[in-house]
């Protein structure tokens, strides 16, 4: 019978596999990958603004992503799996900078590692601060719609053309996918290492795909802002 | 007493013992021979202080040819210096120019408290290695030794993981002092090896355990501790690492 | 020749081939209960002293390891590259622990012990089992079987190896083996730790005084028994490829308490060494001996010839030792190898800036490794660019590290231009006396490994230092130590503030603070660079009565100017890198006397010890069987004063013979 309480102690006792420096790793990647498996659905609803139809391929889009029940149970799970991502990443920098109390004086990072690596913690940041915004320009909103009864009369691809209007919106949106870009570049890959899956044969491959994945999504994501100013220009 | 027309400035660590604070101290370096290893550029400066009536540098040195592991300079902002795949006691001084400004720093890191100036302490590492670095075999215990077969590759892979000196440059560069490279190699090196398979739940669990405890960040993967290594040790032996633990966290039967 | 009386060497009685098995089945035991009550200490941790601790340690007993450095990993058998000789004929070419013992015999010049070389040759198989239980990588066949190479002094291939780090993998396993012992309580490290004396009560070796290098804290240990496995004194010559760090403290310090000291003099200079390149020297490195398998040494058939190797055709070239020893050519011992270097350079034919340096050269064998490969990969009339460039492949696999290691040291790109060689100071076959038990003249005080003067005569065969610090520590002292502790049994474990702990911590203190309080305008690295050039200029590769009588004068003037002029900066009570070189350094030039004192009684030649004016008229080393097949056994009687004890050495299983390698 499985007990419950030895699997408990397992893993979330002091000495468990989740208080472990492996084991924290493990749910940093763990979620990670989840994200990013979520910014492909979110990149393929986007893309179909692209679509020349005055937005209603997106609308029927956005409105089935936020009425759908399915969609709204795995919508907990996308927040809880991100804030998962962020405490442990809060853990993790504390503990590493305890780990050295007193700092080098000079670093040559660049002699053995990339910037981008180095700098997850900031990135990261740096995207917390963009997905508060951006969360209260379009998630907020929508959810007021939504358990308002509105939701059918939500016209997200209007609500973009509005928020893309100014065009300093635009700059934090590049600012912010920037951010993402460099988060991914690092982060892809990383995650397999986390979980162990390195191989002579398939690692050049997944870091391959890494680059591509975080490129065209981040692509996908800065063309959209772009897209949308320059239609409400011609307007 | 001259051997060579390099000069250089030095801002080494000086730090008394463990407990008073350090700071910089700028030392001139004259008459040095781009043929002398960065050590026994090491050793004219301090002749030149004792003959100055100053203390000289401490500094951890043994072997003096890249093998035992206790040298540990961090120069120029790099763990060995600016040579990849080489110790200090290695570098030599043709990988400088005449007039350079070199930081000399100890390892920093809170799991090797500084000793004396570039001397620290990584009892951590044979910590860690008690704890089940090891196969356990008795003096005696075993059979005729090509009763083991072993695959060439596995044998060599082994090898290269085996090839850690100890050093510590691994935890110096990484941004998070974490120990994931030395753990890794240690425990690939037995992982990969038939006399290994008997105890390789309970030797990651424990070295990854006591890894922990002795105060090392957590690996981020930047890759440094690679570039660094001055052996070569691959990442993927902190690949095979997680693997291990996480097989025997999810399965192991206690 | 009678043995003197205070030397009893414990030989068993009865056949040669089964002296060591009859003897490990009679020898006292101790039983397990009583096991835990005993005490060893056990000083140096490579790989006679990690080997003895862990072994020791399952065993039962309680166990105290002391090295200086900051690990027992660093110490120095970890730089040991070639690999470890073993009679296991897994290539079947004949091979056998007899054949082993033969070999090990004669490359020693017929001045190592019988028993004690065939003891070494039985365990010789049972290391190469023990290291691969323990997960040693040796280097592999295809087939999963273990890897052999040749060296020098044989005509078989017995050396097991792991690429050019064979000693450091032996030591991790060694390690390993220990840090489980401490792992699980039963051994107590003491890193960073320094013997500074020997304490003895009543005639017995109780314990030693040892330095906490970090805080400089003086410490007293007691043990019921006292291994010491410090390694050789190479140092005392300054430039050898030892450690820095290596020393003769622990030895000399048991010598000067009553250890007699065995053969100084013998000394080996290893041949391919890189070459000094300038006065700011610290050491000298190594290239392994394994690399005489696939070069080949030559030197210009022309004196003083200044052209670059490669451009000096075949036919004015001088390959020396295929021209004198047409038998083992290349893989010749190492002190004829040597000395057929330095007679070369002596008459003018060296090359390089210094003219002390001769060519090894690898394209003759990268040319025919390049031609396997093509014929393998089935290339038909390959041009022979693509020969060398197969053939460079095949020769990195193998050497890689070692041609890394020059190309850093000396700037130069091995594969391209021959690699330039000079002898170095490598290695001592001398230090304590001890019996077939590894005890010293001082009961309880054991020395293993390098420090002990036991199995190598006057020349050590490559890969055989490996294979003796490792039989020692595993499987000679674990039976032999019991012979003694039985009768310790009810031997209490003594208070450190017994009067003998109490007036040689003193002593130590004393010395300590006198070295600090010279205050003198000199750096320990002075006396030391002079001594060492003393040493190599006349008690070196070459000897000869007036050199030696001038070489201990020498060294007495040096010695007071030491003592006077010495100075050491920093304090007692703290890290001082500086103080610890500076007893190294006193000790090293008490040993230096008595080195060259050995050497000038020592009237032949033999081994590593080349007496000018005891050689054939070919310049080939000529033994005095009849005055001197013994072994010196020195006795500490004052400074300047050691009288000689001698052993005789008997041969009833091999015949004597003018070695011969031609």
């Amino acid at each position: 019978m499985l007990n419950l309480y030895t699997l408990k102690l397992n893993f979330m006792s002091k000495t468990g596999f989740l208080h472990s420096s492996i084991g924290k790793k493990f749910v940093m990647g763990l979620t990670g990958l989840f994200l990013i498996s979520f910014l492909v659905v979110h990149v393929g609803i986007n893309a179909c603004i692209f679509i020349p139809d005055n937005g209603e391929t997106f609308n029927a889009a956005a409105h089935f992503m936020a009425t759908n029940p399915v969609i709204r149970v795995m919508e907990i799970g996308l927040f809880a799996g991100l804030l998962l991502h962020i405490y442990q990443a809060l853990i993790l920098t504390l503990e590493n900078k305890k780990a050295r109390p007193i700092a080098y004086a000079k670093v040559n990072g660049a002699a053995n590692s990339k910037w981008y690596s180095r700098s997850m913690g900031v990135l990261g940041s740096l995207l917390l601060l963009f997905l508060v915004v951006h969360l209260s320009h379009f998630w907020v909103d929508t959810k007021v719609a939504v358990f308002s009864g509105k939701a059918d009369e939500h016209n997200t691809y209007v609500e973009m053309q509005e928020v893309f209007s100014h065009i300093w919106v635009v700059a934090i949106y590049l600012f912010g996918v920037g951010s993402l870009l460099f988060h991914l570049l690092h982060g892809f890959q990383s995650a397999f290492q986390t979980l162990g899956l390195n191989h002579k044969k398939y690692t050049p491959l997944i870091k391959k795909i890494g680059i591509w994945y975080s490129v065209i999504v981040c692509l996908l994501f800065a063309l959209m802002p772009i897209v949308m100013f320059m239609r409400g220009m011609n307007n | 007493m001259s051997h060579g027309n390099m000069n250089l400035t030095l801002k080494v660590w000086k730090q008394k013992n463990k407990n008073e604070k350090g700071r910089f101290e700028t030392i001139e370096a004259k008459g040095i021979s781009p043929d002398m290893s960065f050590l026994e550029m090491f050793d004219v400066v301090n002749e030149k202080l004792i003959n100055e009536g100053k203390e000289p540098i401490a500094f951890d040195h043994d072997c003096r040819e890249g093998i035992c592991g206790m040298c540990s300079m961090y120069i120029n902002g790099q763990p060995h210096g600016p040579k990849q795949g080489v110790t200090t006691c290695q570098l030599h001084m043709r990988s400088f120019k005449d007039g350079d400004t070199i930081v000399v720093e100890p390892w920093r890191s809170a799991a090797f408290p500084v000793i004396k100036d570039l001397a620290v302490d990584r009892s951590s590492f044979d910590r860690i290695m008690a704890a089940g670095g090891f196969v356990s075999v008795n003096t005696g215990n075993v059979k005729d030794a090509n009763n083991i077969l072993i695959p060439k590759d596995d044998a060599d892979t082994a090898f290269a993981a085996a090839a850690c000196i100890g050093c510590g440059a691994c935890v110096a560069a990484c941004k998070n002092s974490s120990a994931m490279l030395f753990v890794s190699a240690k425990v690939s090196q037995f992982a990969l090896l038939p006399q290994g398979q008997i105890e390789k739940q309970d030797r990651v669990l424990n070295m990854v355990r006591q890894m922990d405890e002795e105060g090392f960040g957590n690996c981020t993967n930047t890759g440094a501790c690679e570039a660094e290594c001055p052996k070569g040790i691959s990442l993927e032996n902190i690949a095979r690492m997680n693997r291990e633990y996480m097989g025997a966290s999810f399965t192991q039967n206690k | 020749m009678a043995s003197s009386t205070k030397l009893n060497s414990r030989i068993p009685e009865g056949v040669l081939e089964n002296k060591w098995t009859k003897y490990r089945s009679t020898v006292h035991l101790v039983n397990p209960s009583n096991k835990r009550s005993l005490e060893v200490l056990v000083v140096g941790s490579g790989l006679a002293g990690a080997s003895a601790a862990a072994t020791l340690a399952e065993m039962g007993y309680k166990v105290k390891v002391f090295c200086f450095q900051d690990s027992p990993r660093r110490a120095h058998s970890i730089a040991a590259q070639g690999g470890v000789n073993a009679a296991k004929n897994y290539q079947n070419d004949g091979d056998s622990i007899y054949r082993l013992f033969y070999d090990t015999i004669k490359g020693g010049d017929y001045r190592s012990r019988e028993a004690n070389v065939h003891r070494l040759a039985e365990v010789s198989g049972n290391i190469i089992d023990q290291c691969v239980g323990q997960g040693v990588p040796f280097a592999r066949e295809y087939g999963g079987t273990l890897s052999n190479r040749s060296f020098g002094g044989t005509q078989v291939q017995r050396t097991f190896y792991a690429a050019g780090q064979t000693g450091q993998q032996l030591l991790l396993g060694a390690y390993s083996a220990l840090q489980r012992q401490v792992g699980m309580g039963a051994v107590t490290m003491l890193s960073r730790h320094e013997m500074l004396d020997i304490v003895n009560i009543d005639g017995k070796a109780r314990g030693i005084i040892a330095r906490d290098l970090v805080t400089g804290k003086l410490e007293r240990h007691f043990g019921h028994a006292v291994l010491l496995c410090t390694g050789g004194y190479g140092n005392v010559f300054f430039l050898s490829t030892n450690a820095m760090g290596s020393n003769v403290t622990a030895a000399w310090k048991a010598h000067k308490k009553g250890a007699f000291f065995g053969n100084p003099c013998y000394t080996q200079i290893h041949p391919t060494c890189i070459p000094v390149s300038g006065d700011h020297q610290s050491k000298l490195t190594l290239m392994s001996e394994s690399l005489r398998n696939d070069g080949r040494i030559w030197v210009p058939k022309k004196k003083d010839d200044n052209r670059k190797p490669t451009d000096i055709p075949e036919e004015e070239r001088d390959y020396y030792l295929e021209r004198r020893y047409p038998a083992f050519g290349n893989l010749v011992p190492r002190d004829v190898a040597s000395r057929a270097a330095k007679e070369r350079c002596d008459a003018g034919y060296g090359v390089g800036a210094s003219k002390l340096a001769v060519y090894l050269d690898f394209t003759f064998n990268t040319e025919r490794y390049g031609k396997i490969e093509a014929a393998k990969k089935n290339l038909h009339n390959p041009s022979k660019d693509e020969i060398m460039r197969l053939g460079k492949e095949v020769v990195k696999e193998k050497y890689g590290n070692l041609f890394d290691m020059y190309a850093q040291i000396t700037g130069e790109n091995p594969y391209e231009t021959p690699m330039r060689i000079y002898p170095a100071v490598h290695y001592t076959m001398g230090g304590l006396w001890v019996d077939y038990n590894l005890m010293t003249t001082v009961p309880g005080l054991y020395a293993l490994g390098e420090a002990n003067f036991s199995d190598h005569g006057a020349n050590r065969l490559g890969a055989s230092a490996l294979m003796q610090g490792l039989a020692d520590g595993y499987f000679v002292i674990p039976y032999t130590i019991g012979d003694y502790l039985s009768e310790e049994i009810r031997t209490k474990a003594i208070p450190t503030d017994h009067p003998a702990f109490v007036e040689a911590e003193k002593n130590v203190q004393d010395n300590i603070s006198k070295l600090l309080g010279i205050k003198g305008t000199k750096s320990v690295d002075h006396f030391h660079k002079k001594l060492g050039k003393i040493m190599w200029d006349k008690c070196g590769m070459a000897r000869n009565k007036e050199g030696l009588t001038s070489a201990i004068e020498e060294i007495k003037q040096l010695r007071k100017e030491f003592w006077s002029d010495v100075r050491v900066l920093g304090d007692a009570n703290e890290f001082n890198p500086e103080l610890e070189k500076a007893a190294r350094v006193a000790d090293f030039l008490e040993l230096g006397e008595l080195m060259c004192i050995d050497a000038l009684h020592r009237n032949e030649s033999c081994g590593g010890h080349f007496r000018e004016e005891f050689q054939t008229e070919e310049g080939e080393a000529m033994r005095d069987d009849a005055n001197f097949s013994y072994v010196a056994a020195w006795e500490f009687k004052e400074e300047s004063k050691f009288e000689l004890h001698k052993e005789e050495l008997k041969y009833e299983n091999i015949k004597i013979a003018q070695r011969s390698y031609k």
